[in-house]
């Protein structure tokens, strides 16, 4: 079958918990998710949504798979772009891997058709999303928990 | 982040022209991205080893197929860590104006 899919991969200095944390605690996911708010109450089967500052819906769909602090999938529709909306519905699953001192992130956005509109309207938000989730984490500004074992200071 | 591995991987233009190729497909096995290259298997392989030690190609299982994807995050990592600050300059320079200009605006008689 054809797919769109694209993968965006950060390696997050934090332990699997805490960035997991980060992923699903609804107050926190707008520090880095360009403002946006999540609702959700992280059942499967239950009902995410993603809502723009000003109260706008941006994305609906359900959560598929809530497996702390290793997997997260979300089935997932745009709902402010008519042709977007249209293609229906995509998948993305969220996989946390740890490896040394960090945990590998591994964001995996992907629709069952080639050429997807969503997947590539999508591309270009992923890789900074990310990046400001890893800067938020990794500085200290997060309000995350940070490690137990503090690093030493170098 | 390595950035001494994403400048070095991206200091080869084969290993860009192979970026290029996930960027038009993303999740090609290693025969496709083969495909009218003028180069050997081992050759490409190596090349793509270099792009995933960077972090810029991320590979997936797929049944027997390893896929490869373009990795856009470290890229826009080097973008945030320079260009994003020319940007704020030029926003603060902005609103530095439009404050000037708004406190000051020349249809407001001077006293």
């Amino acid at each position: 079958m054809a797919e769109s899919t694209f993968l965006y991969v950060t390696f997050i200095r934090a332990t699997p918990e805490a960035l997991w944390r980060a992923l699903t605690d609804t107050d926190f996911i707008p520090q880095w998710w360009m403002g946006v708010r999540a609702e959700t109450d992280w059942t499967v089967g239950g009902a995410w949504k993603l809502v723009f500052p000003d109260g706008r819906v941006a994305d609906t769909g359900e959560v598929l798979e809530f497996e702390p602090p290793k997997r997260l999938a979300i089935k997932w529709r745009n709902e402010f772009r008519p042709e977007l909306k249209e293609e229906g519905w995509s998948h993305c699953l969220f996989e946390l891997e740890p490896q040394g001192e960090a945990v590998k992130l591994t964001v995996t956005h992907s629709a069952p058709r080639a050429g997807s509109k969503l997947i590539e309207a999508v591309s270009g938000g992923w890789p900074q999303i990310l990046s400001n989730l890893k800067s938020l984490i990794e500085t200290g500004k997060a309000l995350v928990p940070q490690r137990t074992a503090k690093p030493a200071d170098a | 982040m390595d950035d001494d591995a994403v400048f070095a991987a991206l200091a080869d233009p084969t290993r860009r022209a192979l970026l290029d190729r996930l960027r038009e497909t993303s999740g090609q096995a290693l025969s496709e991205l083969c495909d009218g290259l003028q180069m050997t298997r081992q050759a490409v392989a190596k090349h793509l080893g270099v792009l995933e030690a960077a972090n810029l190609v991320a590979v997936r299982r797929q049944g027997r197929e390893k896929l490869h994807f373009l990795n856009p995050v470290p890229i826009q990592g080097i973008a945030e860590r320079w260009i994003a600050k020319f940007q704020e300059r030029q926003l603060a320079a902005l609103s530095a104006l439009k404050a000037a200009l708004e406190t000051d605006p020349p249809q407001k008689r001077r006293p």
